[in-house]
């Protein structure tokens, strides 16, 4: 077998799939947050405790109700959707007309208290959710298990659907224009408040979706949202603020990167976005794809 | 008597603490162009947002085909058939022209069909797939109006449409304007320029301060032509 500057083709590829997969929850998750940014202004710190959500759902409607996972793929985002809607109109709606910090603020809390919670009922040590899609197959340079596979598609295909929703369709050019003039999109009388509920609800389902595909990959776990969301975090601000396609784009691409990095200086590999971003806000404050406000 | 089709009365405005709207009262019968001729600041772009409900606390009592719109939300407003074009014309930036023209829904049946409002305003036709704020100001103009016309409102609240447009693209405007009355459209009209609205409008409200201190039919607009000079500050 060929080498690539003393690295198996291997251990390349592997890190391949682990960064598609990794940058698969990266995009999920950061276009939840974009979509809710782009709208509401509000930037939802509980988006990780709600991806949180969603893989705990599943685990509960497979061990409480028997669903198996495909039912949870759909019901749990619902489920969870359904929460976000109810935290939108009884919480975060009353902030809409102060400075968008204190939006911050409690959805930070909320996640304090959603996380909590789980914790003191499940512990932390993380519960087992079975592979739905076991096995896989031989590539000749490396093995590739269908489940990942699975995870990485289905996102993909998640991800530019949204996309193709919020650019392409008349629903998203309420979105688009209740983003930048909200007042007048609801005088051509759109209910945009309604809009704005059910757009966060989206948002959320989206992280649950991102929870239930990570439940068989990684054990499900209260603080498993709080590890990613920092990361998703600096995939927002390097894609740009509210951007769609900046989220897709650099959440598969900053997986990629941080995938490789582990094969050839694995030290920074846990760094090596927080670096990228400290670049982008240098060069490019905005973003990439973002536009300046 | 013919009842208004917009009657509006002790009709007052807030924008916060501001008062910004003391007491309007006005009529506009179904079919007419109506103006309402103020300074700036006068409180003429204040009146239509209270109508469409934009204007945070309101007062008084709106009147639109015999049902009351003052506790309405501007959502529910317009889906009683009155359509708002913005003094800044309002065109989305990340809307192409084409979305822009069919964003606001319908509302109800009879409004222009897009073949319709492409023979009005050919020039929408051929940049339909340009960025909304890329036309010319007459362009971002005759789209703003363009676009609620498909919305089958009858009441068309135009907000100062000839604002800093050259004297050919306010020709056309006027003309636009005559040609929508002929349609069976009512119109009520901000303007600041006196000679422009002598051309297009029935009737013409004076605002000053928030109230409307005088109504001059546009038969006697000529007569009045100091008075409305002095009103108008020109």
């Amino acid at each position: 077998m060929f080498e690539l500057i003393g690295v198996p083709p291997q251990a390349l590829f592997a890190q391949l799939l682990l960064g598609l997969i990794n940058g698969a929850f990266y995009s999920l998750l950061s276009l939840g947050l974009a979509v809710i940014f782009g709208l509401m202004n509000v930037i939802n710190f509980a988006h990780g405790a709600q991806y949180m959500m969603g893989a705990f759902c599943a685990w509960m409607l497979l061990n409480y109700l028997g669903v198996p996972y495909w039912g949870a793929l759909v019901l749990s985002p619902l489920v969870i959707g359904l929460f976000g809607i109810l935290l939108e109109r009884v919480l975060i709606s009353r902030l809409y007309d102060v400075d968008h910090l204190y939006g911050l603020l409690l959805t930070f809390g909320l996640a304090l208290i959603i996380e909590g919670l789980f914790r003191k009922q499940y512990g932390s040590s993380g519960l087992p959710y079975a592979n739905p899609i076991p096995g896989g197959a031989n590539l000749g340079f490396m093995f590739l298990p269908w489940y990942r596979a699975w995870v990485v598609a289905f996102s993909l295909f998640v991800c530019l659907g949204t996309w193709f929703v919020v650019e392409k369709t008349q629903l998203g050019s309420y979105l688009r224009a209740a983003t930048e003039r909200p007042e007048l999109v609801q005088a051509f009388g759109i209910n945009v408040p309604r809009m704005i509920t059910l757009t966060y609800g989206f948002g959320v389902g989206l992280a649950a979706l991102g929870g239930v595909l990570a439940a068989p990959i990684y054990s499900v776990n209260p603080v498993m949202g709080a590890n990613l969301i920092i990361v998703v975090f600096a995939v927002v601000v390097i894609g740009g603020m509210g951007s769609i396609m900046g989220s897709i784009v650099t959440g598969f691409g900053l997986g990629v990167i941080e995938g490789f990095t582990k094969v050839f200086y694995p030290e920074a590999s846990n760094t090596v976005i927080f670096v990228i971003m400290a670049v982008v806000l240098m060069v490019r404050p905005q973003g990439l794809y973002g536009t300046p406000r | 008597m013919v009842e208004a089709q917009l009657a509006v009365r002790d009709l007052h405005g807030w924008y916060g603490e501001s008062h910004v709207l003391h007491g309007m009262s006005f009529d506009v019968y179904a079919g007419e162009v109506v103006t309402l001729l103020g300074r700036n600041g006068a409180g003429k772009t204040s009146t239509m947002r209270a109508v469409m409900g934009m204007l945070p606390k309101r007062q008084g009592s709106v009147h639109f085909e015999g049902k009351e719109l003052i506790r309405l939300k501007s959502d529910r407003i317009a889906r009683q058939g009155l359509a708002y074009c913005p003094e800044e014309r309002g065109i989305f930036a990340s809307l192409n022209v084409r979305e822009n023209l069919v964003l606001p829904p319908k509302v109800k049946d009879g409004g222009l069909s897009i073949e319709q409002i492409y023979v009005l305003f050919p020039n929408l036709k051929e940049r339909g797939n340009s960025q909304g704020t890329k036309l010319s100001g007459g362009e971002q103009q005759m789209l703003a109006i363009a676009r609620i016309l498909r919305t089958g409102a009858k009441l068309l609240l135009l907000d100062e449409p000839t604002e800093g447009l050259a004297p050919v693209i306010v020709q056309q405007i006027g003309n636009t304007i005559r040609k929508l009355r002929e349609q069976g459209f009512t119109i009520l009209l901000v303007e600041q320029n006196f000679r422009f609205a002598g051309t297009v409008a029935d009737r013409h409200y004076v605002v000053e301060h928030g109230k409307v201190v005088d109504m001059i039919p546009n038969s006697a607009i000529e007569r009045n032509g100091e008075k409305l000079k002095s009103y108008l500050g020109v």
